[in-house]
């Protein structure tokens, strides 16, 4: 059969999660990422050694995930919004251990039960820590089925290097809509990890997984040691793709679904002859902090579109110490900016400069 | 021309094009004269709705039977009563969108018997052969079986659908021809039609070629 196929987004994370090595996975339905358990219940069964297991709730799926990941098993979970809320406490438990794993967020409106159609609202829970404590997510934001694939797999990996949690945060579109997509024929990049409870098979010390510790100054201690490796991503790991930037005055940001939508209006406008290009961010922690301060010495505005009410916008303000303006362009609750929404954004912002 | 039943049936793989095919079908039968009502008897997946393309469906003289809470982005899995009606007056061809896999098929259950005393239906199996879990004529079969067991409606064809989206060519429409011959020749039912987008539907070689207005909503 032909080389591409044609699957959902929701599809093809659960099955680049499997090719990724990921042979067990919990979860508890939702919409809209129901079809990557589906996909997983049909899948894992006729694997060796894979497992899915619809767990009693979201919280014990969370806990089921942190149990695997302490072996050093590739492991994941997935859910949409009011679904991750209830992950919160597990995610930090697992950060807290140091452990890799990866948790799929496919938003949905909200607060509350909300809706069931797409948002962007969830970007303050995945990167300025949903859960309690000192802790990060490295998170990864798709913008096609092809990427929904891709960065499962690095996601996968980098949480591997970092011994840390990572986030695939999608939305509702990224999760239903259908595109071809080439999936990685390649064996995945597995790395030694000395640290898994295992069974020491009587030749080595005890591995210990564990988040409490009573003692303050050991406490503190893991948390310094626990940010120098996050200093370590931050340098090492930042991802955006940037459009149309090298003679731009107008900067546009936005990542996943609204990049989509804003690529077409940063087309448009430029066939007006308006100088717009645009920051994507991949990554959103950690941030591309560096590329929008940058971009601010040269632009005369910053326009952030999201799925949300502006949240991705503070961290644009931060990463240019507030040295240009950032716009909000935004639609919530389910909808979706439309591109001409975003080219009125566009050419409000030329007509200030004027 | 397409031969039809009063009844028509469109089951399969989710995501296989079932709710793109029934509408499109619907439409088809209308123009061939017969008054048409078209059901939405997906209780699956409440993304993708025949009632995307209401305006379409009732301007043409097609009436429309969906759930009550269809596109409301309330999640809550109920058939409408007006169903029964499809099966109570037989003056009108009725054709029903059914939900994705045996889970969607489940929902067919209770109008079963109906569909079977009347015996005047067709029960077509969609495939798209580059759908990830239909991408052999076996893996098709097994999902066949699946969804019979779960509807209990005996499968009477298959409608080929294979496409990759957008990027759909007519070589990578004609490429899955063995794969339907393959599943036909193992289910001894044969290939009713093959659905293309409507762009596509001159270069397309074959029989009982289908052309499709896409319905499904895309956000670029």
């Amino acid at each position: 059969m032909a080389e591409k196929v044609l699957m959902k987004g929701n599809e093809a994370i659960a099955e680049a999660a499997i090719r990724a090595g990921c042979l067990h996975y919990f979860g508890y339905p939702i919409t809209p990422q129901t079809e990557l358990a589906a996909y997983m219940a049909k899948r894992m069964p006729k694997i060796e050694g894979g497992v899915f297991l619809q767990a009693e709730s979201e919280i014990a799926a969370i806990n089921m995930v942190y149990g695997v990941a302490s072996t050093g098993k590739r492991v994941m979970t997935s859910s949409s919004s009011p679904g991750v809320s209830l992950k919160q406490e597990g995610i930090s438990y697992i950060a807290g251990a140091d452990l890799p794993a990866l948790i799929v967020n496919v938003q949905r409106g909200g607060p509350g039960l909300g809706g069931i159609q797409p948002s962007q609202s969830d970007y303050f829970q995945a990167v300025k820590g949903g859960g309690h404590g000192d802790y990060h997510l490295i998170v990864l934001t798709p913008a096609s089925v092809q990427e929904m694939a891709d960065l499962t797999g690095l996601a996968f990996e980098l949480a591997d290097k970092y011994r840390m949690p990572a986030m695939l945060l999608a939305d509702g579109t990224m999760g239903q809509m259908m595109e071809p997509v080439e999936l990685p024929e390649t064996a995945p990049k597995l790395i030694d990890k000395p640290w898994a409870v295992t069974g020491t098979q009587m030749k080595r010390e005890h591995n210990i997984v564990n988040s409490l510790y009573l003692v303050p100054e050991k406490l503190e201690k893991t948390n310094i040691e626990r940010y120098e490796r996050y200093k370590l991503v931050e340098e090492n790991e930042v991802r955006y793709e940037s459009f149309m930037m090298d003679d731009a005055e107008i900067c546009v940001a936005a990542f996943g679904i609204a990049a989509r939508v804003s690529r077409n209006a940063v087309v448009e406008a430029r066939k007006q002859g308006i100088k717009v290009g645009m920051i994507r961010p991949i990554t959103i922690w950690p941030f591309p902090k560096k590329a929008f301060a940058e971009a601010a010495d040269r632009v005369s505005t910053f326009i952030s579109v999201e799925l949300s009410m502006g949240q991705m916008i503070e961290d644009i303000r931060l990463a240019t110490a507030c040295r240009k303006p950032v716009e909000l362009c935004c639609r919530v609750g389910g909808m979706i900016p439309s591109p001409d929404e975003v080219l009125e954004s566009i050419k409000k912002a030329a007509g200030g400069n004027k | 021309m397409l031969k039809h039943k009063r009844i028509t049936l469109f089951c399969g793989h989710y995501g296989s094009g079932k709710t793109n095919i029934a509408v499109n079908y619907a439409l088809y039968l209308k123009k061939q004269g017969e008054e048409v009502e078209i059901a939405d008897m997906d209780i699956v997946n409440p993304y993708f709705r025949t009632k995307d393309s209401e305006k379409e469906l009732t301007g043409a003289g097609v009436r429309l039977i969906s759930p009550r809470f269809a596109n409301s982005n309330v999640d809550l899995p109920a058939l409408p009563q007006e169903l029964y009606g499809l099966f109570e007056f037989k003056d009108k061809c009725a054709v029903l969108d059914i939900g994705g896999d045996d889970r969607g098929a489940y929902a067919l259950g209770r109008f079963t018997p109906f569909i079977l005393e009347e015996n005047n239906y067709n029960n077509f199996f969609v495939a798209n052969f580059y759908r990830p879990l239909t991408r052999t004529a076996e893996q098709a079969l097994e999902v066949m079986r699946e969804i019979e067991t779960a509807g209990r409606v005996p499968f009477t064809g298959i409608v080929n659908n294979s496409n990759l989206g957008e990027e759909t060519t007519a070589a990578d429409v004609e490429k899955t021809y063995s794969l339907a011959d393959e599943l036909s020749s193992l289910t001894g039912l044969p290939v009713y039609m093959t659905c293309v987008k409507d762009s596509l539907a001159g270069e397309v070689s074959g029989e009982n070629i289908f052309p499709l207005k896409l319905q499904a909503k895309y956000y670029l």
